[in-house]
């Protein structure tokens, strides 16, 4: 009894007033994109804006029940609801209706359901249990192995679907790896590997390679030369170059021509204002006309002309950057920095490895919406249809974002609690 | 330890989304405050520049009826840039045109600019105009900009009012105000006056969506200008008496002018065969312009003022102006005629022998014309033939003939006084005299006029020694601002030699050649003439004026290959005189005759 009158007491403050900013914010430039002089209240539940009021308050009270829920219920059922999502996921793919190139919604009356959603905080909660539960050792090839089928299925499930964008968010669990023990050199490769394959699109493999192999070069008289460390950096500098040619072969022989035309054009080396350049383009115009202090609420044109595709969706920081201008970007940038440092300190006390995990996976998902979706309005990543978290248009998004955020709070909350 | 060492990963992942905030801010920054290409683009999206076209101004008559004014079209352009995914099958159905078609006009537009609009199908009907702008929408790139063209109620003044068509790149080129697709005063008083009527054109900029569908006007019309109509022109012209001219003129060949000689301004200004001005407007205006082009009869020449003729008969008064001022006639001056069997000129009339100027002019005598003419050329004071030809030419020539008068209306020939120098080409210098060049007695010969300066020619008759340059417009604008200052210019012939003239004239319409067809309590002063023509039969002439004491009218007409001038030209003369003086017309056998007479 003692611990549930506490219970709103040990609720983070400021994650919480991040979540309600962010998602109050979202509801006014959904508005302001879609704003409609015939229709101009903003609780109109005829347009857009009307219905993301009724997803804010529906989430609300989601996020009420998850905190009146009993902690202990997300690591004691993580299994099944990952089991649950991945049913959804296989019956999606059976029944789901197509809505713009994916197979991935249920159409309930005129409410349409995302499963591929759900399943992220659902794989968070089972990578949390998997790295609670065991003994983590990275050179353990079931530590190795296990995350990866975990991860890996919803997403593969999700490609089946036709949804490459929500499939890589999976990768973003690399984060939780890399803090259970997963050694740094993956990611440094990682790094390595998206530099070598965009310096590959763009300047061609031989240049790269002669790069390599003079970087190569250099190291050699820089590392301890014994026997090991030689045949190691010619096996690195065989692999680079190897991996050099292969992105050349797969851009040319493999991708199609509307995914190679989408390289190009995001590397600068097309010209396709039309077509796959289009969206970037508009979008780059719609921020880039917002200038330092923006055009003001509701004086936006290019989104709510509707220049820019998916204004009040995927393209929602359109609006911010047009109305609201350099200052604006500003704030949704700090918002989701600050959210996503105080999700990892959160992470770092609590006493428990599920709620940590937990933590650093739920960090990774909004990191890497927020990363490819800001990223691609402003042409520095390809457009990847994926939402900005608690701000763009949407029911299952905004639900699975709220719940992803608040499983975490009542962990946090609850961090005092005897294991 | 070990998880110590792990927990210190936080700051890896922290210092990761650090660097990618700060990435994106930098990045923001760049395209946000430093890049302004993005601003400019964004205004390319949105914002289109349309011209407001004004419309021209009207055109009155001299007693306030509407004679011209202006409807509106729709011009359908075309912003190839937007241009992405349409229905061409249907486009073209609804603009009734073929996909060659489309194509053509397609390839025209973007070699003309991809980024800025031009004219893809002007002057679409209000009925298309109608389904398109239902459909527009589905067309982006596509949207219609509002014009006016010009309509005549009634079918009158081709001539005088000219056209309107599209400027050329040579006009652009000429004039940086006129812009593709601006439309131009090309002949007529469009043309004289295209300055005053053509308006101040106004600059509209709307938002547009992403299908091209207008939202609304560009910071609530702040940079906005409004198309000023242009001004309205108040003419001279008598509509009453230009219609009344075109009507007795149908199925002839010539031309009526008619001035008010006090004030040079004309009345009537007509060429005919004519054609209804409605047929030179809008889409139709190439294709009846070739077919009125090539039609034999030439209805688009300007008789009036681009038409010559010998003047015949009308001329006789001019030589004895010339002999009156130059001392060598007077009201006694007897010269004998034989008739048919006069030398070197025969005479048409019988009359009495020896006769003098009255007479002369009242029965049109050739002989006694010669000898005036004859005795200016030989006996003149100004030391020799050849200078005596001279000042004959100077007197002739103040007249108003032999130049161009300088009218406010456009291509105007000057006709021919013919000059020593040219006769000094023709026979050689001194090998020429009165008899070598006898014909300009009887205004024949080289002697060529516009049915202008014969009307001209009778306001001078009429005002006793002078004439205003004639011109077609009376006032611009709502007060009526006077145009340009039209000169009084006055002969060499001294006053008291035209009263003598006059009599002579008021004797024509009395006794002679034309005393069938007087007017009731109005007398006329007038002359006929029958101009020997090498292409075919005699022309009609006949100028006149009246009343004779207070002239209200001068008039010429010249009706071609139509025979003795007293038969068609003068009636109709007549005709139009009653007609303006007495506002209607009481001898409806002579109308009806002349109505009915058909030439050609």
């Amino acid at each position: 009894m003692r611990e549930r009158r506490n219970l709103f007491s040990n609720i983070d403050v400021t994650l919480v007033v991040l979540y309600l900013v962010m998602v109050l914010l979202g509801w006014v430039n959904i508005y302001a994109a879609v704003y409609d002089e015939d229709h101009r209240s903003i609780i109109d539940i005829s347009q857009s804006y009307g219905k993301q009021m009724i997803f804010i308050v529906s989430s609300l009270f989601i996020a009420l029940v998850i905190l009146l829920t009993d902690a202990r219920f997300f690591s004691t059922f993580a299994y099944a609801i990952y089991g649950l999502t991945i049913f959804l996921l296989l019956v999606v793919l059976a029944v789901g209706s197509e809505v713009s190139g994916s197979k991935s919604w249920f159409h309930i009356g005129s409410f349409g359901f995302q499963p591929a959603e759900f399943a992220k905080f659902a794989t968070a909660l089972a990578l949390a249990r998997f790295f609670s539960a065991q003994h983590i050792n990275f050179k353990d090839f079931r530590t190795r192995f296990l995350p990866l089928v975990l991860m890996g299925l919803p997403a593969a499930l999700i490609l089946l679907q036709n949804d490459t964008g929500s499939a890589l968010v999976y990768s973003s669990f690399i984060l939780v790896l890399y803090r259970m023990g997963l050694s740094g050199n993956y990611l440094l490769a990682g790094a390595l590997v998206v530099v070598i394959a965009l310096s590959t699109l763009m300047v061609g493999p031989i240049y790269v390679v002669v790069l390599i192999t003079l970087m190569a070069g250099i190291l050699f008289f820089f590392i301890k030369r014994n026997r090991r460390n030689i045949i190691n950096l010619i096996a690195i500098l065989l692999l680079g170059i190897g991996f050099t040619y292969s992105v050349e072969y797969a851009v040319e022989n493999v991708l199609g021509e509307h995914q190679k035309t989408r390289i190009n054009v995001l590397l600068g080396k097309e010209m396709d204002l039309k077509g796959a350049g289009y969206n970037v383009n508009q979008s780059k115009i719609a921020i880039g006309s917002g200038g330092f202090a923006g055009k003001g609420f509701l004086n936006g044109t290019q989104t709510k002309y509707n220049f820019v595709p998916e204004q009040s969706t995927d393209f929602i920081f359109c609006t911010v950057g047009e109305e609201w201008g350099f200052l604006g970007s500003l704030v949704v940038i700090s918002l989701f920095i600050s959210l996503l440092i105080r999700i990892i300190l959160l992470a770092e006390r609590q006493r428990s490895d599920f709620s940590k995990v937990y933590g650093y996976g739920v960090a990774g998902i909004i990191f890497f919406h927020f990363m490819i979706n800001i990223g691609m309005t402003i042409g520095l990543v390809p457009v990847i249809g994926i939402p900005l978290p608690f701000f763009s248009y949407g029911g299952s998004s905004l639900w699975a974002f709220t719940i992803l955020l608040f499983i975490f709070i009542k962990q946090d909350a609850n961090r005092n609690a005897l294991l | 330890m070990a998880n110590r060492t792990l927990a210190s990963r936080r700051q890896t992942v922290i210092a990761i989304f650090l660097v990618i905030g700060f990435i994106y801010l930098v990045r923001l920054f760049y395209i946000q405050v430093v890049d302004k290409s993005y601003t400019l683009s964004a205004n390319n999206n949105v914002l289109r520049y349309v011209t407001q076209y004004p419309a021209r101004g009207l055109i009155y008559d001299r007693h306030g009826t509407l004679l011209v004014y202006n409807e509106a079209v729709y011009d359908l352009m075309v912003l190839p840039k937007q241009v992405k995914d349409i229905d061409t099958v249907e486009f073209c159905r609804l603009l009734e045109i073929t996909p060659e078609g489309f194509a053509e006009r397609m390839e025209k537009a973007v070699t003309y600019s991809r980024y800025k609009p031009s004219l893809f199908e002007k002057q679409i009907s209000k009925e298309t105009y109608g389904y398109l702008e239902e459909k527009m929408y589905r067309f982006p790139g596509f949207f219609v900009q509002p014009r006016t063209i010009r309509f005549y109620p009634k079918p009158i003044g081709a001539h005088l009012f000219g056209y309107v068509g599209e400027v050329t790149q040579g006009m652009i080129d000429k004039n940086p105000y006129y812009k593709s697709g601006d439309y131009i005063g090309i002949s007529g008083i469009e043309k004289s006056y295209e300055e005053v009527l053509r308006g101040i054109k106004g600059m509209k900029i709307k938002m547009v969506d992403v299908h091209n569908r207008e939202v609304g006007s560009f910071q609530e019309g702040r940079f906005d200008s409004a198309a000023i109509m242009g001004e309205d022109l108040y003419l001279s012209i008598d509509a009453e008496l230009q219609e009344y001219g075109e009507q007795l003129m149908k199925g002839k060949m010539g031309s009526v002018v008619a001035i008010e000689p006090s004030t040079g301004e004309i009345l009537a200004f007509l060429s005919s065969p004519s054609y209804d001005p409605n047929l030179l407007v809008g889409r139709v205006r190439s294709k009846n312009y070739r077919m009125l082009s090539e039609d034999a009869v030439k209805p688009l020449l300007n008789r009036a003022m681009a038409g010559t003729y010998p003047p015949g008969s009308t001329f006789k008064m001019v030589n004895d102006l010339v002999g009156l001022q130059e001392g060598l006639l007077d009201l006694h001056t007897r010269y004998s005629c034989q008739g048919k069997t006069s030398s070197p000129i025969r005479c048409t009339h019988t009359h009495q022998s020896p006769l003098g100027v009255l007479t002369a002019i009242e029965q049109s005598c050739n002989p006694f014309h010669w000898q005036v003419f004859r005795t200016i050329i030989t006996s003149g004071g100004h030391g020799g033939i050849r200078n005596n030809y001279v000042a004959w030419r100077n007197h002739v020539m103040s007249l108003g003939f032999g130049q161009k008068l300088g009218t406010d209306l456009q291509f105007e020939l000057s006709g021919n006084i013919p000059s020593a120098e040219k006769f000094d080409g023709i026979y050689g210098k001194g090998h020429w005299n009165a008899l070598t060049i006898r014909s300009l007695s009887i205004g024949q010969g080289e002697i060529l006029v516009t049915p202008l300066q014969l009307a001209n020619s009778a306001a001078v008759m009429a005002n006793r020694g002078y004439y205003i340059v004639p011109h077609v417009v009376k006032g611009i604008g709502e007060k009526h601002r006077k145009p340009a200052n039209f000169k009084k210019m006055v002969s060499t012939i001294d006053k008291e030699h035209f009263e003598i003239i006059v009599d002579g004239m008021r004797q024509v319409a009395t006794m002679g050649t034309a005393r069938w067809f007087q007017i009731d309590s109005v007398t006329m002063c007038g002359k006929t003439g029958t101009a020997e023509n090498p292409h075919g039969d005699d022309h009609s002439l006949f100028m006149a004026f009246a009343p004779a004491d207070n002239p209200k009218i001068a008039i010429a007409v010249i009706v071609e290959n139509a025979g003795f001038g007293s038969t068609t030209a003068l009636p109709i003369a007549s005709l139009l005189i009653e007609k303006y003086i007495k506002r209607k017309v009481l001898r409806k056998d002579v109308e009806e005759d002349m109505l009915n007479k058909k030439l050609y």
